[in-house]
């Protein structure tokens, strides 16, 4: 090989983190060059946000050091646990949940910190002068004089490396940057990245998205289980040996049989939710869900998706409009309604939502029948029925978890879902709602909640999935509509849709003028 | 009928609106300025008399009446200093430990008062500050009058809510101040620490606090009585979500306030004891019930309020 020209900024030597008897990060080198694209993959838990952590001064290193490129291009040691410090030595960090101050401008969010605090005056021409110049140079812009809180994700995100650049970084972090962007602003993302790059700027590109690790960057850094289980160009690797690296094992491609649809489960005409004041509402929206198919709602979240839920859920009651669910007119907020009426719901959030952390894994399996005959009588549990039914449950879906009497709080992300899972689909509802469920879950966790409502759909299931992720929603739904501040679009047939059309309706444009 | 309205033509009623809500304007400004930060103050009642009588006694005991006030904010700083050490690097329920200083406060406070005083069964009297001698404006009809009995102190009152306003909205610190209260990961990101600008600010607003305790022992009064902060402190809580966590609206909830209660006093003569006089002393708490009950449903808090932030946990 070729020793490459340009010069190290960054070098990390031996990196271990250690949290309690979990190693996080075992051993890890890494060298960044100037202008070099890396991407770091690797899944939940494979230790690359606790490594960036200690780059950017959260977290100290149990073993290791980081050196990095001072101004003269010698490499020297960077002190840890102090973002100061990191940001002093040119490390910039774009969160994946950004590091913003909702209640400040754009432009207050990018000089916070940059001029000393105990001065009269905040100098605002000088640093006004300075970002318009990186907008320029960037191609980065956003409106740096409303409140952030008004802003879109988008203009969230780029006012997050506009904050980096101005710090003159020369290493720049950014970490699951596309994970809350339409295709249309990612492809924008990646240019500006390019650009970057292009002047000098050395990127670690943290991502799980195979096919933009592929397509952006030129070196791949592989992490499985805390350790470092690849560092090779990119050049020459494709998806499945990537996936294959990351998970440790080979992938069985995802089955899905063809399935006739019957009549609608789920029938929404002219219906609206949530007051017209609210961003996250639905107006005069029409969706039929037909037992034994997959209907995808897309879309950028926040735009109507949490009112869908909420309806189907029955959290929130029709404003307007006929909604049915298996002929049933929809009236108020009833949720045991609902589970009676046969709806198996997966909620975004299962923490928040899908479980109650204090208590045991038995104990969030029944909740929601808890006042069936099976589970109770006059008024008292019945502990052993109840234990049991879990335990079958437990071996069902393959749940890793030290038995029924554990808290679910202390189990991980992925087992916990297959916990809710198993609630919503155990009593064969007629229909699934799906809300984000692979949110943070590894590619096994995924796979099988995808396995899981493909056969909830082979068996007759209506199943209203909704996610962000275009890649899952294409590979798993009959059809897809989506959803842009209150709108829905009519659901379309999957086969033959194109990404990029899906892609500009979340961003507003209508089908018709993306086509 | 015309009685009651005739009331808000005396410049007396206007001089009494200003002398009750000063103390108010000092106790809302420390309310919001930790509250801004992300740390709910209710150790405020407590600051308020620890404030009013340190400040009388240091002056009782001989040092200027301008040396009291300094006192005064010393003290209150030290219990802001408490008050965050506890709920800022260690992270407890602010809540809990609100009321913990108010206790400790009010009770050290009462403590020190009978270890100066033994024996004394009517309280030793100071000289307050004396009313402002303000050239021209002084001399106007009414509104001479309504400035002819105000002090120094109220001048001090008026003054901070303008440098708090412009400290808060112009200033490097301030930005860094409504940022931390909204989202501390973002300061802390940015090199600043979230800890340090956290315990300023509380230590900043309960030393204002205890200036709203001092102006009642050492200008509206002349002596500490037990008692005699009564509830002040907590409706500083109250006006300072009216006030949605600015200055100029604290200023304005604070007059209001202190008009209704300066209102309901005259009230009460007029009608001659025919309603019993409680009915009248409920009604300036009455609004702030009422106010928060329009205001609160809509208001902004800082999102970072009342959680405490650990670093390197996300």
């Amino acid at each position: 090989m070729h020793p490459d020209p340009r010069p190290l900024v960054l070098s990390l030597a031996g990196i271990t983190k250690r949290f309690g008897p979990l190693t996080a990060n075992d051993q890890i080198d890494l060298d960044v060059r100037a202008g070099e694209i890396v991407a770091l993959l690797g899944e939940n838990g494979a230790g690359k946000t606790t490594l960036m952590s200690i780059l950017f001064g959260h977290y100290i290193a149990d073993e290791g050091t980081v050196h990095i490129a001072g101004a003269d291009g010698q490499l020297v040691p960077l002190p840890g646990g102090s973002a100061d410090a990191a940001l002093k030595a040119g490390i910039g960090m774009v969160h994946q949940h950004f590091a913003l101050a909702e209640n400040l401008t754009g432009f207050e969010n990018i000089v916070l910190g940059t001029q000393p605090l105990f001065s009269l005056t905040l100098t605002r021409r000088a640093a006004r002068a300075k970002i318009e110049r990186l907008m320029a140079e960037s191609g980065l812009t956003a409106d740096l004089d409303v409140p952030v809180a008004r802003l879109s994700v988008g203009e969230q995100q780029r006012i997050e490396i506009l904050k980096a650049l101005y710090r003159d970084v020369r290493v720049l972090i950014l970490d699951e940057p596309t994970a809350v962007l339409t295709p249309q602003e990612a492809d924008g993302l990646a240019a500006t990245v390019r650009a970057l790059a292009g002047r000098g700027l050395a990127v670690i590109f943290i991502s799980h998205k195979l096919h933009e690790v592929l397509a952006l960057c030129e070196r791949v850094v592989v992490l499985r289980g805390g350790a470092k289980v690849a560092d090779r160009p990119t050049a020459g690797a494709d998806r499945a040996m990537l996936a294959e690296l990351m998970v440790g094992r080979a992938i069985p491609p995802r089955e899905r049989p063809p399935s006739t649809p019957g009549a609608p489960v789920l029938s929404l005409k002219a219906v609206s939710v949530g007051s017209p004041g609210q961003r996250d509402r639905l107006e005069q929206a029409d969706l039929d869900v037909c037992a034994g198919e997959i209907v995808g709602i897309a879309g950028v979240s926040g735009n109507g998706q949490g009112a869908l839920a909420s309806l189907v859920a029955g959290l929130a009651a029709p404003r307007e409009g006929e909604a049915r669910i298996a002929g049933a007119r929809l009236g108020r907020a009833d949720p045991s309604g609902r589970i009676a009426a046969g709806v198996g719901r997966i909620p975004e959030d299962r923490h928040r939502d899908g479980t109650v952390g204090a208590l045991t894994v038995a104990e969030n399996y029944v909740l929601e029948s808890i006042s069936e005959p099976e589970n109770q009588s006059g008024g008292f549990l019945r502990r052993g029925a109840i234990r049991a039914r879990a335990q079958e449950a437990i071996a069902a879906f393959d749940v890793r978890c030290p038995g029924p009497d554990a808290a679910i709080r202390a189990l991980s992300g992925g087992n916990m879902q297959k916990v809710v899972l198993a609630r919503a689909l155990a009593r064969e509802p007629r229909l699934v709602l799906a809300h984000q469920p692979t949110r943070g879950l590894d590619i096994g966790a995924t796979t099988d909640v995808h396995r899981r409502l493909i056969a909830a759909r082979g068996r007759g299931a209506a199943v209203l999935l909704i996610s962000e992720d275009l890649d899952e929603l294409f590979a798993l739904c009959d059809r897809i509509a989506v959803v842009h501040a209150g709108h829905l679009s009519p659901a379309m047939d999957t086969q033959g849709l194109d990404v990029r059309t899906v892609g500009l309706m979340m961003a507003g444009h209508g089908a018709g003028e993306a086509a | 009928m015309w009685d009651a309205f005739d009331i808000l033509l005396q410049a007396n009623f206007w001089a009494a609106t200003i002398r009750i809500a000063t103390p108010l304007i000092f106790g809302v400004l420390g309310a919001l300025l930790c509250e801004r930060a992300g740390v709910l103050n209710l150790g405020i009642e407590g600051i308020f008399v620890a404030g009013a009588m340190s400040g009388w006694l240091a002056v009782y005991l001989g040092l200027p009446l301008w040396g009291g006030v300094l006192v005064a904010a010393g003290v209150g700083a030290l219990f802001g200093l408490i008050h965050g050490t506890l709920t800022v690097p260690l992270g407890l329920s602010q809540h809990v430990t609100g009321i913990g200083v108010t206790l400790l406060a009010t009770s050290v406070a009462y403590f020190g008062y009978r270890v100066a005083f033994p024996n004394v069964a009517t309280p030793p009297r100071i000289e307050p500050f004396a009313p402002l001698d303000v050239p021209v404006l002084g001399e106007l009809p009414f509104i001479g009058p309504i400035l002819g009995q105000q002090t120094a102190f109220t001048v001090l009152a008026f003054a901070c809510v303008g440098i708090l306003a412009f400290v808060l909205a112009r200033t490097p610190l301030g930005l860094a101040l409504r940022a931390v209260g909204d989202n501390p990961e973002a300061v802390e990101a940015q090199g600043l620490s979230v800890v340090g600008l956290r315990m300023g600010a509380v230590m900043a607003g309960s030393a204002l606090m205890a200036l709203g305790g001092a102006f009642l022992t050492l200008s509206a009064f002349n002596a500490f009585y037990f008692g005699m902060i009564n509830g002040r402190g907590w409706v500083c809580i109250a006006l300072t979500v009216f006030a949605s966590w600015r200055p100029g609206k604290a200023l304005l909830g604070a007059l209001l306030f202190g008009a209704l209660d300066a209102y309901q006093l005259r009230l009460q003569t007029i009608t001659g004891g025919a309603v019993p006089s409680q009915i009248f002393l409920m009604l300036p708490y009455l609004f702030s019930i009422a106010a928060l009950v329009l205001v609160a449903r809509r208001a902004d808090y800082p999102r970072a309020l009342m959680k405490p932030y650990f670093k390197g946990q996300r």
